[in-house]
Order: C-alpha cells, then sequence, then structure tokens
C-alpha cells in the first residue's frame, strides 16, 4: 500500500507532491510517462512563467526545474518511463514500464495529474487532400525547440491560442515566413500580451473571423485557402483567398486527458471536460484528487501550481483521516460565467473560486448569490475567456446557504 | 501624438495609451502598475525583447537558452544568426553563460545538460 499516489509529473503532478510532503506525508509516489520530469514545461522554452509564484520570469524549463529539484531534495519517488492503464474504484492502479514490467499498487489516496492534450478538431472539418505538413501547434513546438527540427518554411497557423502565437514568433525567429495566424471568433483566445510580442513584432497578420477550408498538395502541402465567417460562423464564398505554404499548424484549443478518470466513473463536467470536484479538488470518488490542466485548462502555470497546491493538502488531509465535510453546497454559474472549478462547496471555510468567461466583456459585476440573496459583488474593467479570474469568498457567505450562483452583470 | 501599446511586461497585458511630443514622452496611461510605465517609456524610445531560443550542444542535442536581459529589438535576427552559429559545451547547469557578450546581454542556459 502506497499512501499517495501522483499520476503525471509536469507542474501539477510535482507541486501537488510537495505540497502532500509539506503537510505530513512521506510515503509518495509520482508515475510519469515520459523519461523526464517537467511536463509540457520541458517544450515551453519561452519565458512568461512564475511571475505569480515567484516574483520573476522564468522559462518553462526553469520554472519545471524548481519544483523538480524540490522533489528530489525531498527524497520523494518517482517511477519515469511508466504509463498508467488503469485506474480502479478502489484505489488500485495498473501501469506498465520496461523495468517492472506491468505491475499494481494499491493507494491510499490519487491525485491525477494527467495535463492535457491538443484538440485536433480543426483538422477534421477541412475539404481536401491529406498532404504532409500539417502539425498540432505544440507537435511542432517539441519538433522545433527539443528535436531542433524545423517543420516547414511558409507557415499559416489556424486558431489563435497561445501556442499557436508562441510559435508563430518561434518559428520567424528560426527563419519560417509565417504568413497569416487564422481565428475563427471575432476575438483571439490568446493573450494580448502574445498577440503584442508574437505577431505585431514580426507583422504576422492575426484575421480574426477567418478559417482555412480548403487544403491543397498532394504529397506536400502547397497552400491552403481561407476564407473570412459570418456572425454563424460560415465561411463566405465571395472572401476566399488561397495562401501559399508548406505547413499548417493547428492551435484550436486543449482538452483534459480524462481517460483514465472517465472509467472510473468520476463525474465529467460538460463543460470544463475535467472533473467536478470541491473545493479540496476532490472527486465524487472519495480519496482521488485532480489539479491542473487535467481538471480544467489553466493560461498560467502559476495557478495551475497553486491549485495543485490545494490538492496535495487535500489528499494529505484525507490521508491523515482528518475530515471537515459538513455541507455540500453546489455552484451554479448563469452562461455568460462558463464554469467555476470548485463547482461544489463541501467545506465551510474561505474558498477561492476560478472561472472563465464565455465572451470577452467590459465593466461588468461578478455577482455571487448564496440562496438566491446578492452576497458579494465584485466589479471588473475587463474581463476575457483567455484569462482565469479569481474570486474569494469568504466562509460567512456559506453560513446556512444550500446553494451558490455566481453571475455576470453587465453594466 | 498618442500611441496605443499592449504592455507585455506580465500576462495581464494591460492597454497603454502614451502621449508623446516629438520624443518626450507627456504621460502614460492604462498601466496598472509600474513596470508598464517602464515599458511604455522605452517602446518609446529604445524597444528591447527577450530571446528564448535553443543552442546546439556538442552531443548533437539541443539546449534551451535565454538573453540574461531584454536586447535591442532591431538586434534580435541578427542574435539568433549568432546563437544559431554557436555549439554549447557540455555538462551545462541551469545559467551558465554560452555566450557572455551579446548585445548587452550574455546568453545563458536554462535547462540543465549532461
Ligand atoms: S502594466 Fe503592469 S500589470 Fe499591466 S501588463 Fe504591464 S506589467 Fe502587467
Amino acid at each position: 500500500m502506497t499512501e499517495l499516489v501522483i499520476i503525471g509529473g509536469g507542474p501539477a503532478g510535482m507541486s501537488s507532491a510537495i505540497s502532500a510532503y509539506e503537510n505530513g506525508i512521506r510515503d509518495i509516489l509520482i508515475l510519469e510517462r515520459d523519461d523526464k520530469l517537467g511536463g509540457i514545461l520541458r517544450q515551453c522554452i519561452h519565458n512568461g512563467f512564475g511571475l505569480h509564484k515567484f516574483k520573476e520570469e522564468l522559462t518553462g524549463p526553469e520554472y519545471a526545474y524548481r519544483y523538480e529539484k524540490k522533489v528530489k531534495e525531498l527524497g520523494i519517488s518517482v517511477k519515469l518511463n511508466t504509463m498508467v492503464l488503469e485506474i480502479t474504484k478502489n484505489k488500485k492502479i495498473i501501469a506498465s514500464n520496461s523495468e517492472d514490467g506491468i505491475f499494481e499498487i494499491e493507494a491510499k489516496a490519487i491525485i491525477l495529474a494527467m495535463g492535457c492534450r491538443e484538440r485536433a478538431k480543426g483538422a477534421l472539418n477541412i475539404a481536401g487532400t491529406r498532404p504532409a505538413g500539417i502539425y498540432s501547434a505544440g507537435t511542432a513546438q517539441k519538433l522545433v525547440n527539443m528535436k531542433g527540427y524545423m517543420p516547414g518554411k511558409e507557415v499559416v497557423i489556424l486558431g489563435s491560442g497561445d501556442i499557436g502565437l508562441i510559435m508563430a514568433r518561434r518559428m520567424t525567429l528560426e527563419g519560417a515566413n509565417v504568413k497569416a495566424v487564422c481565428e475563427l471568433m471575432p476575438y483571439s483566445s490568446g493573450l494580448a500580451r502574445n498577440i503584442e510580442q508574437c505577431l505585431n513584432d514580426f507583422n504576422i497578420p492575426l484575421k480574426l473571423s477567418h478559417t482555412v477550408v480548403a487544403l491543397h498538395g498532394k504529397e506536400r502541402l502547397t497552400g491552403v485557402t481561407i476564407a473570412k465567417v459570418d456572425e454563424n460562423r460560415k465561411p463566405i464564398k465571395e472572401s476566399y483567398e488561397l495562401i501559399s505554404c508548406d505547413t499548417l499548424l493547428l492551435s484550436c484549443g486543449l482538452i483534459p486527458e480524462n481517460e483514465l478518470t472517465k472509467r472510473i466513473g468520476v463525474e465529467i463536467s460538460p463543460v470544463t471536460n475535467g472533473s467536478v470536484v470541491d473545493q479540496n479538488r476532490e472527486t465524487v470518488i472519495e480519496g482521488v484528487f485532480s489539479c491542473g490542466n487535467v481538471l480544467h485548462v489553466h493560461d498560467l502555470v502559476d495557478y495551475v501550481s497553486e491549485e495543485a497546491e490545494i490538492a496535495g493538502k487535500g489528499a494529505s488531509d484525507y490521508i491523515k483521516g482528518v475530515n471537515n465535510k459538513t455541507v455540500n453546497i453546489p455552484i451554479s454559474t448563469d452562461g455568460k460565467i462558463r464554469y467555476t472549478v470548485p463547482q461544489i462547496i463541501t467545506e465551510k471555510k474561505d474558498t477561492a473560486l476560478y472561472f472563465r468567461t464565455s465572451n470577452p466583456y467590459r465593466n461588468v459585476n461578478i455577482n455571487v448569490y448564496a440562496n438566491d440573496k446578492l452576497a458579494l459583488s465584485r466589479k471588473k474593467q475587463r474581463i476575457a475567456p483567455s484569462e482565469m479570474e479569481i474570486l474569494k469568498i469568504d466562509s460567512k457567505i456559506l453560513e446556512g446557504v444550500s446553494k451558490i450562483r455566481l453571475e455576470l452583470e453587465e453594466l | 501624438m498618442k500611441r496605443e501599446l499592449t504592455c507585455i511586461a506580465c500576462p495581464l497585458g494591460c492597454s497603454l495609451t502614451v502621449t508623446l511630443e516629438g520624443k518626450n514622452i507627456l504621460s502614460v496611461v492604462g498601466n496598472t502598475c509600474p513596470r508598464g510605465k517602464e515599458y511604455a517609456i522605452n517602446e518609446c524610445t529604445a524597444p528591447k525583447r527577450m530571446v528564448t531560443t535553443t543552442i546546439r550542444c556538442e552531443n548533437g542535442e539541443l539546449v534551451s537558452v535565454k538573453t540574461s536581459q531584454p536586447i535591442p529589438k532591431e538586434k534580435v535576427f541578427e542574435a539568433m544568426e549568432i546563437i544559431n552559429s554557436t555549439i554549447a559545451k557540455l555538462p551545462l547547469t541551469i545559467g551558465d553563460v554560452i555566450i557572455p557578450d551579446l548585445f548587452g546581454s550574455s546568453v545563458v542556459a536554462t535547462q540543465c545538460k549532461e
């Protein structure tokens, strides 16, 4: 029996392990499928990480290294090159690697920290041939930053998520000609600073309300047809434009990687594609916790680390038999606010609600209703789906309350 | 003259409006913190950028690197050429200097490599 098994050795996994250690747990095992700790940060060689956590701007590998070093210093066990095949309801983990073969571990508590993967959706709806030269932005990032291989010379990017923007700059710096970034929506899903420093710095056009409608080329991509879309996101015929290119990168968002989670019957939110959790990041299955991008996709790794600390503490309390669950308060949203994490409150304590909106808004109030009564209102000048927001609610608000609702009021 | 900028000094990405008279900066509005003002002034006088990239190591693998300071924006491509013609000696620890002087900055490893 292992007290705590953490699945995934990226930023969430490492941070939750350290937090559990600091909360008194010693018997911890991290299972990681790659040959090193660090997860996706290993290929994110750009800077911008750690401003919240360390008050300095770090690159991805530097941010990961701080945690990796700590994990090693604390002597937390790690199994690398290890793939988890199955988790059972009674917290048995079946995994495999080339040293141990297929093996089983019984855990008192499990933290799910498997991260997310890229959505391939954009690729499937495009007409035309299937030539070489089409990559997801993250695959291109791995090729350029870890293998030193350039996927192509003339590039069009579909989707303006942060990875796509970062790759536009990265490939430009390495000598490629990035001709356009097309975004289906009328706004970008990437950070404003990335539009500035990754596109505007290099005069790369960001074509909002545009999509790729056809691919050309037999063996290798020779071009794409792009089009403007109307309010219903339908391509407008008259706007078709052919751009010659040998590479198309897809940056169409990320989805939590929850195949393992689904099989044990953890409730998955259709909005976040991650588990439904309480304030300790505990799922509906007792002793199974979730944090990081497998729970909901984050824009800042600093918040991943923060959330993983909460999960690590929650798992420690569970292992020690501490149980303060006295309530069951569901948190609902109005649709303008897309979701909150946590979705349930089970303990009467000060709780931070992480949330995202469905659209960009200016001048709004975020209103918290407790039993349909306005309990808290917070003004926001600017709010965007690409940026996660945090709202702290006081335990007093939870007194005698059976439901919480978050609404966005346009002023 | 007014210039609209997006502050890139942190992920918040505040929209800044700079009022200029010739090269003189009269005011900066829209910044949430002092770093935004500093960014706006630099951007209107001598824009600078951090460069993060990779360097080939003697064993053929890559190591991720960054400039220790932002360098003049117009020197970024020149800097890339110099970085790409450099071979890094191993082993490397985070922070090890690989190129000591590059447009007023140095280039340091952001990764450990044995
Ligand atoms: S002004 Fe300050 S808070 Fe706003 S983006 Fe710049 S550094 Fe960040």
